[in-house]
């Protein structure tokens, strides 16, 4: 499956990075995605130790790690929200 | 009605567009959320801020609000509702966001303003950062702004 990638915020300046495609083979939940992530760069490791929890949304609502992706699926990484 | 945008807004000219959308409102509440020039951290003495940045997430930001707003309609009797969000470089003491809702009666114009505005605080994709003499940092989500959303058991 491809993933159409983003970060913000933190996130974003932690890892340098604005976004990335990524393509996975088999079924993957956002939990396999993130194992994925940190296996092709440790960097990624601040998905799992960031404090407090970062937030991870597909196609734009917040979703769990257990969520299952799809082929074309937009991923986005996130601390928790700060508007108003 | 919902705006993300860089530019400044005018009140006055806001709450006259409510009047007239809403038709004949018995209520119309507006609130506005500033730039605070002392920004009181937890953890130590009273930082002064020299700006704040603001970053969104272009599409979902959209979604929420519009969402917030239907939300929010379902639950009051609105005749209109107003959100307006900037983005991007803040001065101190500038303003950040809008929230007005028009109504038959003050209760659900009340109600819904601070539903939206605790909805805003920790549910729409926004990222502030703030600039001081030290540097600049993000601001750290607050477990009161948590707190708040919870009492209106959004279900999500």
């Amino acid at each position: 499956m491809k993933l159409d990638i983003h970060y913000f915020a933190s996130i974003r300046e932690r890892l340098g990075i604005q976004g990335q495609q990524l393509e996975l083979s088999g079924n993957n939940n956002v939990a396999d995605l993130i194992v994925s992530l940190t296996q092709v760069d440790a960097k990624f490791s601040v998905m799992i130790e960031a404090t407090p929890s970062i937030l991870v949304a597909v196609n734009q609502t917040v979703v769990n790690r257990s969520y299952t992706l799809s082929d074309g699926d937009e991923v986005a990484f996130f601390p928790p929200m700060t508007g108003g | 009605m919902i705006s993300v945008q860089e530019q400044d807004f005018n009140i006055g000219l806001e709450h006259e567009n409510l009047r007239v959308r809403a038709g004949d409102p018995g209520a119309i509440v507006t609130f506005s959320g500033l730039v605070r020039e002392i920004y009181d951290t937890s953890e130590s003495a009273s930082d002064v801020v020299s700006g704040l940045f603001l970053e969104h997430y272009p599409g979902m930001t959209e979604r929420c609000l519009e969402d917030i707003v239907k939300q929010a309609a379902k639950r009051w009797p609105l005749l209109a509702a107003r959100i307006i969000h900037r983005v991007g470089e803040l001065g101190p003491k500038e303003q950040i966001v809008f929230v007005g809702t028009a109504s038959a009666h003050r209760h659900a114009a009340f109600e819904s303003a601070m539903f939206i505005m605790d909805y805003l605080k920790s549910q729409a994709p926004f990222w502030k950062k703030q600039k001081s003499e030290d540097g600049s940092q993000w601001i750290v989500s607050r477990a009161s702004d948590a707190a708040a959303i919870k009492k209106w058991d959004l279900g999500s």
